[in-house]
């Protein structure tokens, strides 16, 4: 290596190794490989098991949570690199024992049946609303596109974010 | 998945040290393609260099052209005004692209470097002479619908992928790097290397060379660009057949145009030949596809993926005439 490079970088694993997560505001430290995605170290180490595993390759949208405050794919996201930064999941939208209005909202509106996918279209749902893309149900259907529902639960799916729409002046 | 180490640098000199250093590290940005193809046992990284907090996430204005930074996200690029304004196909390509959460996710860099959806390029186990070199092609006599039907050779049919290519090889854009030999400029069209008889080798970078950002010239004909994209469902999902264009009129002739195609190529696939036949001729939907007919002429379409012959006609012959309603002319 020329001898001019700057210092070396530190490099970490594959061994598992002490990685500080952040999540829903509680500062967790974990042991994790640096192959464990942000979804297995959320259900299998932080026991998080709102957050879904569909398909496990960024299809189906049921993993979806907030890092930074925007919406991701915690299965296509490796948990490492969340260090230093902000994890939301479902279990962190509301305060314990209160609903967000997107959840209250998913329960009126019957948005869902087997429930699977659930977790990640709300998650997905409130993000939605804040970028400002739920004008109408097309725009609905499209900025949800990466939230799949086997059920077809998407008519009762786009009434809910219409009411909170409505209810919040936002979208 | 396999065992991997990593490391995070914050400068993009580091960044390039590293993976130099390394032959079988790789660089990490948005992750949404590198991460699955390490899942499914395509990647195989041993080391991945985590280039997320680079400084390379602005898009500066350059005047008229602008350079988008290769950490910018999709979903930001997309709604930049100065995108939205000077380059809507490209704003739109981005927006058709994926869904929102990967385009959160997602980089401009990465995105220009996103591996093919071929099947047998993605299962690991089938001969494809991309990901092994010399074992064959299984998509030649395989399922090929979703195959490239220009650019291809007897070693590989795969289509490229991104949307986000299709108006930046139509606009002439400049891929900025920086590699353990220095700074390069390399003009898209060098960019993106058809398959010839090395599939596996898919652009000119170095190991160790990061896209650092992506130009965008001077092109105020852009500014009444389009992308218009065909598949086999309504959203979030790749073209079957997608067409970015721009086209100036003056006294009812052709006096400027552009014009790419995406899910018909090896690589993105800009339609010099069209361009050339629509100069001067009058804007009408026969030249239009007169135009879309010669470049459509050099097609190697396989029972599978036939259709795309005429459905690539008639996507440019619509795009070109919706550009020329929407354009400047």
């Amino acid at each position: 290596m020329d001898v001019h490079a700057p210092a070396a970088v530190p490099v970490r694993g594959p061994a598992e190794m002490p990685v500080v997560l952040t999540v829903n505001g509680r500062e967790h430290v974990l042991e994790l490989e640096p192959r464990v995605s942000l979804l297995d170290a959320l259900r299998e180490h932080l026991r998080l098991t709102g957050s879904k595993k569909g398909c496990d390759q960024g299809t189906c949208g049921a993993c979806t949570v907030w890092v930074d405050g925007r919406r991701v794919l915690a299965c296509l996201t490796l948990a490492v690199t969340c260090e230093g930064r902000e994890v939301t999941t479902i279990e962190g939208l509301a305060p314990d024992g209160q609903l967000h209005p997107m959840q209250q909202a998913f329960i009126d509106r019957d948005a869902f049946q087997c429930g699977y996918c659930t977790a990640g279209q709300i998650m997905s749902a409130v993000k939605l609303l804040e970028e400002g893309h739920a004008g109408d149900d097309a725009e609905i259907a499209e900025f949800m596109s990466g939230n799949i529902c086997r059920c077809a639960a998407y008519p009762n799916i786009r009434a809910a974010i219409r009411d909170v729409r409505d209810a919040s002046g936002e979208g | 998945m396999r065992p991997l180490r990593y490391a995070r640098v914050t400068d993009v000199e580091g960044a390039v040290a590293t993976v130099a250093a390394d032959p079988d590290s790789a660089f990490l940005a948005g992750g949404t393609t590198e991460v699955d193809l390490i899942r499914l046992g395509v990647a195989r990284p041993s080391t991945l260099v985590d280039i997320n907090a680079l400084p390379l996430a602005d898009v500066d204005d350059l005047g008229a052209g602008l350079r988008i930074g290769a950490l910018a996200r999709m979903s930001d690029v997309a709604r930049d005004p100065r995108v939205v304004a000077r380059y809507p196909a490209v704003a739109e390509a981005l927006l058709l692209g994926a869904s929102e959460q990967l385009r959160t996710m997602a980089s401009i860099g990465g995105n220009l470097c996103q591996r093919t959806r071929c099947p047998y390029f993605r299962d690991d186990v089938s001969p494809c002479n991309k990901r092994e070199p010399g074992s064959g092609c299984a998509a030649l006599d395989g399922i090929s619908r979703g195959h490239a039907i220009l650019g291809t050779s007897e070693h590989c049919i795969a289509t490229h992928p991104s949307d986000l290519a299709v108006p930046l090889v139509a606009f002439d854009a400049i891929v900025h790097t920086v590699g353990p030999a220095g700074t390069r400029m390399i003009p898209i069209d060098d960019f993106y290397l058809a398959p010839g008889t090395t599939p596996e080798v898919e652009h000119p970078l170095a190991h160790g060379e990061l896209i650092v950002a992506v130009e965008l010239p001077p092109l105020p004909l852009a500014q009444g660009s389009l992308y218009l994209k065909y598949r086999d469902r309504q959203s979030y999902e790749f073209a079957l057949v997608s067409v970015a264009a721009a086209v100036a009129v003056e006294d009812g002739v052709v006096s400027a145009a552009r014009l790419a195609l995406g899910g018909v190529g090896t690589v993105p696939w800009r339609a010099r030949l069209a361009e050339q036949h629509l100069l001067g001729a009058p804007a009408t939907p026969e030249r239009f596809a007169a135009a879309a007919a010669a470049e459509l002429a050099a097609a190697t379409p396989r029972p599978d993926n036939a259709f795309k012959v005429a459905l690539a006609r008639r996507a440019i012959v619509r795009g070109l005439t919706r550009a020329v309603e929407g354009g400047r002319s």
